[in-house]
C-alpha cells in the first residue's frame, strides 16, 4: 500500500452525512490523455483552439440525440433527496460531488446557450457563459462520478446523473480533454482486443497454467478452451479475470461449472474482454465499436451462446445496449436469452441439481455480498424482477453456509458503488477512491464486528479491484474480497455428475 | 518527469513509468528504488528478471498467478504467494516492480 498524502476517513457503522467543506476536491483530476490515447477513439489530439464553440456545439448535438439529456437538465426542481446519496459526497464533504452540485455544472451553461432565459436573464436562473475555468470544473468534478445511479433511485423525477456525467465527458473528450485511463484503454482494446494489453500468446499461456493448477489441485483435468470453433458457448469476461487476485479464482470457477455441466465452451483472443469503457466516456460510437467484436467473435467461431463473466458494467452494455449496438442475434440459438450471465447458468445448474456443490468447503469463511452498482440498477437476471439481487445471493448461499447482508440502505438498488466504478479506478485518483468507499467500508465493518463476517463477494472485476486495493487503507486486508464463482470453485464437487 | 541514471537523462511519464522501454538497464531499478527508499535485495531482482524475461517473449507483465507460481518454483512454495510479494514491494508486485523491470504498467480493472 502507498503511503496516502490525504487523510483517511473514520469508519463509522453508520455513514453518517458530513458538515459542507467547498473545494475540499478541486484538486482531484485525472491525468489528461495524450494525442496516442485520443486519436485512435476519433477524438483530436489535444484541446483544440475553438473549444468554446465546439463544445456548445456538441452539446447541442447530445441534446439532441439523447432527449432524456434535455429532460435531466430541465427539470430539476432542487428538492435536495439526492444531496446526501453520492458516496463521493458522504466521503469528501465536497458540496460540488453532491448529485445536484454535480449535474448543476453543466445545467449551467445549458441553460446560458440553450434555455431562452438563460439567454437574455442569466442572473436569474444561474446561467453561467462556458469558460476555460468550466472546463477544468467539468474535467475535474465529472470524473468524480463513477455513474452508479445510486442517486437517481431517490431522485423524485428519475434524472441519472451518470447520463449528464458520460455527455460531459463526451464533450470534454470531441474538444480535446479526455481522460489518460479511459482512452489509454479503450485503445487498447482496438489495438489488442482487451483492456490489459494482453496479446494471444499470453493469454494462451496464461489459460495453459490455470489448467495445470486445477489438475494439480483437484486431480481433474479441466480446459480453458481459446478460439475453439463449434464450441457451444463463448465466454466473455474482463481481462482482468486473466491476470488478477481474486478475479482469475473465479475464472477457475467458470471453467469448473463449465467442466462438471459438460458444457462446451470457449473463450475468444478476438473478443478477450467483456469491459466497454466506451460507456463511461459517453461515446455511442466507441461503446459500439467495443461491442462489435463479440458479434465478430461469435460469428467466426460459430457458437450458439454468449455468456458475460462477472463484470459490471458489462453486464449493463451487454442487458440493455448489445443487442441495439451489435445485434441481431439471430445466428444464435434462441432457447436462451441473449446474452446470459454467467450467475444465471450456475444458478439454473444448481436449481436442476446438474451440479453438486458441498458449502462446506468454505466453512473457514462467513460471507456478505457487495451488490455492483450497474448490475443492480441497470440490469436484471433470471426472468423475475429482482433477480440481480437474488441469484448472485442463492448462488453464494448453495456454496458456503454461513452469509449475512450488510445494511437494507446499502444493499440491493440502494447499493453503494465500491468507490472505483465509471471509469475512476486508477492511481492517480486515489484519494478519491478511498474516500468515496466510506459508506461500504462503514457497512462492511458493521458486519464484521456484530456477525464475524470475513470476506465480502464480488460480481465485479472493478469491484474487486478497488477493495483489494482500499481495503488495506482501513486497516483490513486485501484477501478479504472474493469472486463469488471463486465460493463456487471450492465448493463445487468434480466428478459427481458422471 | 525525467531521471537521471548513470550520467544518462531518461524520459518518463506521469507515474514514473519509463517512456521508451528500451532505455531500460539495471541502474534504472536502483534509481526508482532510491527514490522510494526501498534497499533492492536479490530478492528483489529475482522479480524483476523474471518480469523482463516474460516480457520480452510475451509483450505484457505476467498475471499475478503466473508471477507467483515461477516465484514458488524457482524460489520455494513458501515464497509462491502474493503476500510475499507485496512484502518485497509494498506498492504492489504488478506496478512497482513493472516500473522499476521497466515494463508499461498494466492497464484495466486491475
Amino acid at each position: 500500500m502507498a503511503k496516502p498524502d490525504f487523510e483517511i476517513p473514520e469508519l463509522k457503522l453508520d455513514t453518517e452525512v458530513p458538515a459542507l467543506k467547498e473545494g475540499t476536491m478541486a484538486h482531484s483530476s485525472p491525468f489528461i490523455a495524450k494525442p496516442e490515447h485520443q486519436e485512435p477513439l476519433g477524438f483530436p489530439g489535444e484541446l483544440v483552439e475553438d473549444w468554446h464553440d465546439r463544445a456548445i456545439g456538441k452539446m447541442g448535438d447530445l441534446l439532441g440525440k439523447y432527449r432524456g439529456l434535455q429532460v435531466y437538465l430541465d427539470s430539476c426542481v432542487k428538492c435536495g433527496s439526492c444531496t446526501d446519496k453520492c458516496h463521493y459526497f458522504l466521503g469528501t464533504s465536497d458540496p460540488k460531488n453532491m448529485p445536484v452540485g454535480r449535474q448543476d455544472l453543466l445545467r449551467k451553461v445549458y441553460r446560458r446557450y440553450f434555455t431562452f432565459a438563460g439567454k437574455y436573464f442569466p442572473w436569474l436562473v444561474g446561467a453561467e457563459d462556458l469558460t476555460r475555468e468550466t472546463l477544468d470544473e467539468w474535467y475535474s468534478y465529472y470524473h468524480q462520478c463513477s455513474q452508479c445511479r445510486r442517486c437517481s433511485v431517490f431522485c423524485p423525477y428519475g434524472i441519472d446523473t451518470a447520463e449528464i456525467s458520460m455527455a460531459a465527458r463526451e464533450i470534454l473528450d470531441d474538444v480535446g480533454m479526455g481522460q489518460k485511463y479511459c482512452n489509454e484503454i479503450i485503445a487498447k482494446v482496438f489495438r489488442i482486443g482487451n483492456n490489459l494489453g494482453l496479446p494471444e500468446p499470453a493469454l494462451a499461456d496464461t489459460l495453459e497454467g490455470l489448467e495445470e493448477d486445477v489438475l494439480e489441485d483437484d486431480g481433474v483435468d479441466v480446459k480453458y478452451p481459446l478460439d475453439v470453433k463449434g464450441a457451444d458457448i463463448l465466454l466473455v469476461t474482463p481481462s482482468a479475470d486473466f491476470f488478477a487476485e481474486p478475479h482469475v479464482d473465479g475464472l477457475i470457477g467458470y471453467g469448473k461449472v463449465f467442466h462438471e455441466a459438460g458444457l462446451s465452451w470457449t473463450l475468444s483472443s478476438h473478443a478477450s474482454e467483456a469491459a466497454n469503457f466506451g460507456m463511461f466516456i459517453g461515446s455511442y460510437e466507441n461503446m459500439r465499436n467495443v461491442s462489435m467484436r463479440i458479434r465478430e467473435a461469435a460469428l467466426d467461431l460459430g457458437v450458439k451462446r454468449i455468456v458475460f463473466g462477472e463484470c459490471g458494467h458489462a453486464w449493463r452494455v451487454a442487458y440493455s445496449f448489445l443487442n441495439t449496438l451489435a445485434g441481431p442475434f439471430d445466428f444464435l440459438d434462441p432457447k436462451y436469452p441473449v446474452p446470459q450471465h454467467i450467475l444465471e447458468v450456475t444458478h439454473d445448474l444448481i436449481q436442476r441439481d446438474a451440479i453438486k456443490l458441498d458449502p462446506s468447503a468454505n466453512d473457514d469463511m462467513i460471507l456478505t455480498f457487495h451488490d455492483s452498482c450497474n448490475v443492480a440498477r441497470a440490469t436484471r437476471m433470471g426472468p423475475k424482477p429482482g433477480g440481480q439481487f437474488t441469484i448472485p445471493r442463492e448462488v453464494i448461499k448453495a456454496s458456503v453456509n454461513r452469509f449475512v447482508d450488510m445494511a437494507p440502505e446499502t444493499i440491493h438498488d440502494s447499493t453503494y458503488c465500491c468507490g472505483g466504478g465509471g471509469g475512476l479506478l486508477t492511481d492517480d485518483l486515489m484519494e478519491l477512491r478511498v474516500k468515496g468507499a466510506v459508506p461500504r467500508m462503514d457497512a462492511l465493518k458493521r458486519v464484521i464486528e456484530e456477525d464475524g463476517v470475513t470476506h465480502m463477494a464480488a460480481i465485479c472485476a472493478i469491484c474487486k479491484s478497488q477493495f483489494t486495493k482500499v481495503l488495506p487503507y482501513y486497516g483490513m486486508g486485501m484477501d478479504m474480497i472474493v469472486s463469488v464463482h471463486q465460493l463456487v470453485s471450492n465448493a463445487i464437487v468434480l466428478g459427481a455428475k458422471k | 518527469m525525467p531521471i537521471e541514471v548513470n550520467g544518462k537523462t531518461l524520459e518518463t511519464d506521469e507515474e514514473g513509468y519509463l517512456s521508451n522501454l528500451n532505455d531500460w538497464e539495471p541502474g534504472v531499478a536502483d534509481v526508482m528504488s532510491k527514490e522510494d527508499d526501498l534497499e533492492l535485495t536479490e530478492d528483489h531482482w529475482e522479480i524483476i528478471n523474471f518480469l523482463r524475461e516474460y516480457y520480452e517473449e510475451y509483450q505484457i507483465a505476467p498475471a499475478v498467478r503466473v508471477l507467483t507460481k515461477a516465484v514458488g518454483k524457482k524460489l520455494g512454495k513458501e515464497k509462491g504467494n502474493s503476500k510475499y510479494l507485496y512484502e518485497l514491494y509494498p506498492y504492489g508486485p504488478g506496478k512497482q516492480a513493472c516500473r522499476y523491470a521497466g515494463l508499461p504498467k498494466p492497464t484495466g480493472c486491475v
